[in-house]
């Protein structure tokens, strides 16, 4: 027991001293929360610049109620010669002109981003067909109401605080395990420690520890800042989180513990921790919803370890999930992390 | 206090290369004994095998009546060990890391700071083990080796790149070793520190112990002759040669060397001719018997 305590402390301070560590596995992918939360937080998407040129009775003349809809969805702003107003669009400063000649209303638009041209031209549509109706005296024959739901794509912080606290716990674990393997038995002290009266099991424990140690204080640094600051929404059984943090860190350490074999140097090791790392963050889904990507980026994540921690940490911190959700991520993540320290201990060496 | 060890025919092969050759030697309880030997000799992997840290092709190791392949909490205790690298846990102070070594052997941590008083260290307690000297690292190492009060310790070179007067300091720290009857056991390829360490040396050479013996029997056994320098100057060459005594005499910017095997007599004669001044008397050392052994100049 004292052996254990005295190792794991050992490392803790080992690691809190260890300034690129600490960077690595909190300020770093707090940098990227930060980033992704402040500045692609804003939720409503810009409106699309309209140009009026002269008068346009079909827009002046609309009743109050239309004008809000209207001023909701589009940035309107006046111009009196139309060559300005189409020079305005062709460079990109709006996205459309309009103009209007008696009856005919004329959208000048730009086919750059379809998206707001359509926005455009569906809007003048029905502004036009309203009109049109109300030109008949006669009350219309349909009505469209909408209503919202909550839809399953989710605001941008509520998905990426998963995914980033995902691939923070990823990285420290991984690069822990890796970097203490091969400096311990660079320097000797792995053959040092096996002419002490130490079990194996103590220093693998000791190491299990102190990463789970570091993974909560992500994860309490992450959901922290979350909700205070950007707005996160914890759903019920966000607790969850627990369980599947353990099974995850133990997963990225067997990640790590292979590296650790392999690799004969500090360097080789990081290199190789990257190598896994970053990529594996990309196809799991850390940085962006995977729901658009082609299936076989979709068939890889399947047998990556993080994309079972962010999916089980997305189900049970936003959406609202509950045990069930985490059965299949914890099952998942320990059997990767049984077969990977199965495959490392084959390769394991004490010495250099 | 204090074990012996008794290594039989111990053989370890890598390929077709023999690392270590039916080595066979005693080290006798309380004893400070010395393998010495150019590097690749054989010295470290013949080291490894009495620690227990490999497991030898053939040939046996006894510490006391423990055999070092088991490698079970009863040997651990009983045996301090000292590595090649300096091998600690990194970013760690001096202090806490031998608490931490104190700690891994149930030792109380209160022995630390009186093994850092042993090895000179305690003014190095706060600061961290990467910032020392390479001497400071190699005492520090030691006193790790002995936080469990071992019967034997191992030190595996444990001067190997220090400057002269780190090393000189050393051997003051490692003179103290087995004052408590502690079994010692050294690796060096410095000719001067067995000498000057060691109760018995075993020379070895390509896989082989070659002699084993005290130093001074050794050199002794050699019968080797004296080296008479003389300053530049107080002697001319025909003179030097017409001594009584002086086997052979040889010239060079340093002034006059004399080889003799009456030393006593060649010393009385120059003192009548009053050519005393600037005088060095050096007999054989164990450089000479590596010589005389292998037929090659010692490389360290």
């Amino acid at each position: 027991m004292t052996a254990f305590r005295s190792l794991a402390l050992a490392m803790a301070r080992g690691f809190l001293r260890d300034r690129m560590a600490v960077f690595f596995s909190l300020v770093f992918p707090l940098m990227f929360l930060v980033l992704f939360g402040g500045l692609l937080g804003g939720d409503d998407a810009p409106r699309p610049e309209v140009v009026q040129v002269g008068a346009v009775p079909l827009l002046d003349d609309v009743s109050d109620q239309e004008r809000d809809v209207v001023e909701s969805s589009l940035e309107l702003r006046k111009a009196g010669d139309l060559d300005v107003a189409l020079e305005d669009v062709r460079q990109g400063d709006a996205a459309a002109a309009v103009v209007q000649d008696g009856d005919r209303v004329v959208v000048y638009f730009s086919q750059a981003d379809t998206i707001v041209a359509g926005t455009v031209q569906g809007l003048f549509q029905s502004i036009v067909q309203s009109a049109n109706v109300q030109a008949t005296g006669r009350p219309p024959a349909y009505e469209l109401a909408t209503e919202r739901v909550e839809d399953e794509s989710l605001e941008t912080i509520q998905f990426v605080t998963p995914g980033l606290l995902g691939w923070a716990v990823a990285m420290s674990a991984t690069f822990g395990a890796a970097t203490n393997l091969v400096v311990w038995r660079h320097n000797g002290l792995l053959r040092r420690l096996r002419l002490a009266p130490v079990r194996t099991s103590s220093v693998v424990l000791a190491r299990v520890v102190v990463s789970l140690l570091v993974a909560a204080v992500q994860a309490a640094v992450f959901v922290g800042l979350g909700v205070t600051a950007f707005g996160l929404q914890l759903t019920g059984s966000w607790w969850l989180v627990v369980p599947l943090l353990l099974a995850g860190t133990l997963a990225f350490l067997s990640v790590g513990l292979l590296a650790g074999s392999v690799a004969r140097t500090e360097e080789g090791a990081v290199g190789m921790a990257n190598f896994v790392v970053l990529p594996m963050a990309f196809l799991s889904g850390s940085f962006f919803s995977l729901e658009a990507a082609p299936a076989w980026v979709r068939g890889i994540a399947e047998v990556l370890p993080l994309k079972w921690l962010n999916e089980g940490m997305l189900d049970v911190m936003v959406r609202g999930q509950g045990v069930s959700a985490v059965l299949l991520p914890v099952a998942m993540l320990l059997a990767f992390a049984g077969v990977l320290t199965a495959v490392a201990s084959r390769l394991f060496r004490w010495d250099r | 206090m204090g074990l012996g060890i008794e290594v039989a025919g111990l053989t370890m092969t890598y390929g077709d290369l023999r690392a270590v050759d039916d080595v066979s030697f005693s080290v006798r309880p309380g004893e400070f004994f010395g393998l010495l030997g150019p590097n690749g000799a054989g010295k470290t992997t013949t080291l490894e095998m009495m620690e227990g840290l490999r497991v030898p092709g053939s040939g046996s190791v006894r510490i006391g009546d423990l055999d070092p392949r088991r490698r079970d909490t009863d040997l651990q205790r009983v045996i301090g060990v000292q590595l090649q690298a300096s091998s600690f846990f990194e970013r760690l102070t001096v202090r806490e890391q031998i608490d931490t070594f104190a700690a891994l052997y149930g030792v109380p941590a209160g022995r630390g700071l009186a093994l850092l008083e042993q090895v000179g260290l305690v003014e190095k307690a706060d600061v961290r083990t990467e910032d020392l000297s390479g001497g400071q690292k190699q005492r520090l190492s030691i006193a790790c080796a002995l936080v469990h009060d071992p019967e034997v310790v191992f030190l595996d070179e444990p001067t190997a790149a220090l400057d002269p007067q780190a090393r000189r300091n050393l051997w003051d720290v490692l003179r103290g070793l087995n004052e408590s009857g502690r079994t010692v056991v050294l690796t060096t390829h410095y000719m001067d520190e067995a000498e000057a360490l060691c109760d018995r040396v075993a020379i070895m050479d390509a896989g082989r112990v070659l002699r084993l013996d005290t130093p001074a029997a050794l050199v002794r056994d050699l019968d080797a002759p004296v080296r008479i320098s003389l300053a530049p100057g107080t002697l001319d060459r025909d003179a030097a040669v017409a001594l009584v005594g002086a086997d052979a005499v040889r010239e060079s910017p340093a002034g006059l060397e004399l080889t003799t095997r009456d030393p006593a007599r060649v010393l009385a004669a120059l003192a009548e001719r009053d050519a005393l001044a600037g005088l060095a008397v050096r007999g054989a050392s164990l450089e000479d018997v590596f010589l005389s052994l292998t037929g090659r100049e010692y490389r360290s």
